[in-house]
């Protein structure tokens, strides 16, 4: 009855859909204002529909209904309650659905707080907003129904894999979702501001929170998914430049453009076509991810789909969208005026720099997860991996972490390099002296040197605006860019670190013997089975010891998982203040000894640390920014208020 | 900025995006042809072998046999076979799962100048769901064929 019910609310939220299309879009013309007042509330129950289909797919799995279809291809009666719920979203057609809801939902919240645009812009955006779900509402519908009965009703289902039941990964789509899915505001706001032809500071600033909650939510996904790579693939990396990781990437770069292009829209009135253009792209590479992830032209934990029958229908939804939005922007960029002017040396040149290299780089990833479906084609099969990746980036991104030191400190429009190379004395002593220590540390490793160098410049570059201020009375927006600026160097520096500093060691030992690995000593203390719900295992005892400090026990774990069957190795991990070491056990030899492999990674942690900075910078943007809204909004009522009365 | 640029700002800007795009753009196609790896099966190698030290992925089955641990527990050599061309592989790690003779397997590596390829990575069939992109294709048409032969 409930996968029935829930079928039934994702019809109506559909026609919902339909209508907010329909009803916004006609409310435009000359004649149809009546209509105007339908679209906000559509908009609402439509998102508020979608939670309840949702949350109908939740209740089938948590309960593992195996007479759902879905249910009974992903999901097992054994499997912990955790796994059992984030099954539902694990899989291709609850993820679309995922994908919907989120959609609907921050639809539904702009139509309800979003107040400071003329009407037909909001309308416009609504309209848009409603557009872009229909297509994935019929994506759903017709192509990857959820809520698809099975007969007969299996006895057991076919179980999630084992790679995905984790904790973290339990939050990590939802968490990327919110990113990508968020994004499509800022499309919907470009698109409803090219039809009304109303490009203006107030459509930056309605915006720029939007923006700021997907990319939040864009940092934080990506950070942790890059951490799970870390700890569960065993391989010891944290990125692998693997398309999926690409996928995540490329609208983060995007959307991190935006974000700066929209603050110069908010301030001074410049770059106003070249924000819309960003708010069209940075959607644009969310459904491009999910084309390239959600296909099946790529293999991997990710790519559920295999039918092509969906892939050709993600990509004709493409086509409409992505296409349709550039077409509406070409036809009307021209119109859009042109903004004010500044000069050469000035905080708006710095963020169109800023933004030219991080469109550079997401050209540059863009091409190279691109390259090997257009080589297939041709029937060359080829892979592009970290040479073309790693050198091809820092091409764009090193110059851009140049600037980020600097444009923080130029004032708007005009600025001399005088005043701001004065303060920049000593960041570029540390810089300089930091280059040298790098390169006799890490003879040869070009990039690595360039980061140990730039890292700590970058770090007190980024405190610099708050010289001179009463830290008591800075702005939250402000804080929150020196937060994230300094993440940036915290996590520049773990990445540099872990590449030039790691140690590698790869051994057969008996129990008992002890191996060096960095300034460590592990002794394997003894080996034994343990049995977890729904995988059994053979877990070692190491007994690790800091550079004669007294021994802590660590057990990496060689795990073979039951439904479905298959052995996954799950790493233990010992973490300093000063780096991390990652164990994992290997196979049991002929002669009886165990493989360890084993790393000492100095400061790796700092690369997610420095992501989670990066997040809560944003997060403070966002407070300050919302709560400046809320104030205004509270004093215009205050005033309104005190108006009615005095006219009484 | 003097006033005839002035004039032309929003011009300058939109060139400037367009130079370094292009850039990008030029830059990744040069670098893509020279980075992007290749994937060759032993007959591929036979051939014409890539150069020595290029990044390259090499399919094919394991032959049956061929696995041999060296004394110190975590090199393997075998070879790589589609029933005709053999190549000698050495790999310095943790074998995964999956990995054993008569079996596809995808090494990523490089061919030192002794003709022996030294793989970093293995990538062997996860499971049903989860097969390496080449080997879709390979497990199909040749790996019956390369079995029948090898046995």
């Amino acid at each position: 009855m409930i996968a029935e019910f829930g079928l039934a609310a994702l019809w109506f939220a559909a026609a919902l859909a339909l209508l907010q299309l329909v009803a916004g879009s006609l409310a435009l013309t000359p004649r149809g204002g009546a209509l105007a007042c339908v679209v906000r509330p559509v908009a609402m129950v439509q998102g508020a529909l979608a939670l309840v289909a949702f949350a109908a797919l939740l209740t089938v799995f948590a309960e593992t209904d195996l007479s759902v279809k879905l249910v009974a291809m992903n999901s097992h009666s054994a499997k912990p309650l955790l796994y059992k719920i984030a099954g539902a979203w694990g899989n291709h057609e609850g993820s679309m659905l995922l994908w919907v809801t989120v959609m609907g939902l921050a639809g539904g919240f702009v139509a309800l707080v979003e107040r400071r645009l003329p009407e037909p812009t909001m309308l416009a955006t609504l309209a848009g907003q409603a557009f872009v779900s229909l297509g994935f509402y019929a994506f759903l519908l017709f192509a990857s129904n959820p809520f698809e009965r099975l007969n007969p009703v299996p006895v057991e289902g076919q179980g999630l894999n084992p790679l995905l039941q984790d904790p973290g990964l339990a939050f990590h789509p939802p968490t990327l979702y919110l990113g990508y899915v968020g994004l499509s505001i800022a499309f919907s706001f470009a698109i409803g501001a090219l039809v009304t032809r109303e490009v203006s500071p107030a459509f930056a600033r309605a915006m720029r929170p939007w923006v700021l909650g997907a990319w939040i939510f864009l940092t934080l996904g990506i950070t942790a998914g890059s951490y799970w790579a870390y700890y569960e693939l065993g391989w010891g990396g944290w990125w692998f430049w693997d398309p999926v990781e690409n996928a995540s990437l490329m609208p983060w770069l995007a959307a991190t453009a935006l974000l700066h292009s929209a603050g110069v829209l908010a301030a001074r009135n410049a770059l106003r076509a070249w924000t819309v253009m960003l708010g069209v792209v940075a959607f644009s590479m969310s459904m491009v991810g999910t084309f390239l992830v959600r296909s099946g032209i790529l293999t991997s934990v990710h790519a559920f789909a295999v039918d092509p029958k969906r892939g050709t229908f993600i990509l004709g939804l493409l086509a409409i969208y992505i296409g349709g939005a550039l077409t509406l922007f070409a036809i009307r960029a021209a119109t859009v005026t042109e903004g004010e002017r500044f000069s050469v040396t000035s905080r708006e040149s710095a963020l169109v720099f800023n933004n030219v290299m991080l469109t550079g780089a997401l050209g540059i990833v863009l091409m190279g997860t691109l390259y090997p479906l257009v080589t297939e084609a041709f029937g060359e099969k080829v892979s592009v991996g970290p040479p073309y990746f790693n050198p091809m980036t820092a091409v764009f991104v090193v110059p851009m972490l140049l600037v980020l030191a600097v444009g923080p400190l130029l004032r708007w429009r005009r600025d001399s390099l005088k005043r701001v190379s004065a303060m920049l004395l000593v960041p570029g002593g540390i810089a300089l002296i930091c280059l040298v220590i790098g390169a006799v540390l890490a003879p040869g490793k070009v990039l690595p040197i360039i980061g140990l160098a730039l890292a700590p410049a970058i770090a007190l570059a980024s405190l610099l605006p708050l010289r001179g201020r009463k830290l008591r009375q800075v702005k939250l927006p402000l804080w929150g860019m020196v937060v994230a600026h300094f993440g940036i160097a915290v996590a520049l520096f773990g990445m540099a670190c872990d590449s030039a500093f790691t140690t590698e060691r790869l051994v057969a030992v008996r129990v008992g013997d002890t191996t060096p690995v960095g300034p460590w000593q592990i002794r394997l203390a003894h080996i034994a089975p343990v049995a977890g719900p729904n995988w059994t295992a053979l877990e070692a005892t190491l007994q690790a010891s800091y550079k004669g400090a007294a021994p802590v026990e660590t057990h990496p774990q060689a795990r073979t998982f039951w439904a479905p069957v298959q052995n996954t190795a799950e790493s233990a991990l010992l973490t300093r203040w000063n780096g991390q070491l990652y164990t994992v056990l290997g196979d049991e030899a002929e002669d009886g000894r165990w493989q360890l492999r084993l790393w000492w990674k100095p400061f790796v942690p700092m690369i997610w640390l420095g992501g989670m900075l990066i997040g809560l910078g944003g997060l403070l943007a966002l407070l300050g920014r919302v709560w400046s809204d809320l104030r205004r909004i509270i004093a215009r009522e205050k005033i309104a208020y005190r108006r009615e009365k005095q006219g009484r | 900025m003097s006033a005839v640029k002035a004039k032309h700002q929003r011009l300058v800007l939109v060139l400037i995006a367009l130079a370094a795009l292009i850039a990008a753009g030029l830059l990744a196609a040069w670098a893509l042809r020279n980075q992007a790896s290749y994937f060759y099966l032993p007959a591929d190698i036979a051939a014409k072998p890539p150069e020595a030290g290029r990044a390259i992925r090499l399919g094919g089955m394991v032959e049956t046999g061929s696995i041999k641990t060296a004394p110190d527990g975590v090199t393997v050599h075998f070879v790589v076979t589609d029933g005709k061309n053999r190549v000698p592989v050495a790999f310095k790690g943790i074998v995964p799962d999956l990995f054993k003779e008569g079996s596809g397997v995808v090494a990523e590596g490089r061919l030192d100048p002794a003709g022996q390829f030294v793989a970093d990575n293995l990538l062997a069939k996860h499971d049903e769901k989860y097969v390496p992109r080449e080997m879709k294709d390979m497990t199909a048409a040749q790996a019956r064929e390369t079995v029948k032969d090898t046995k």
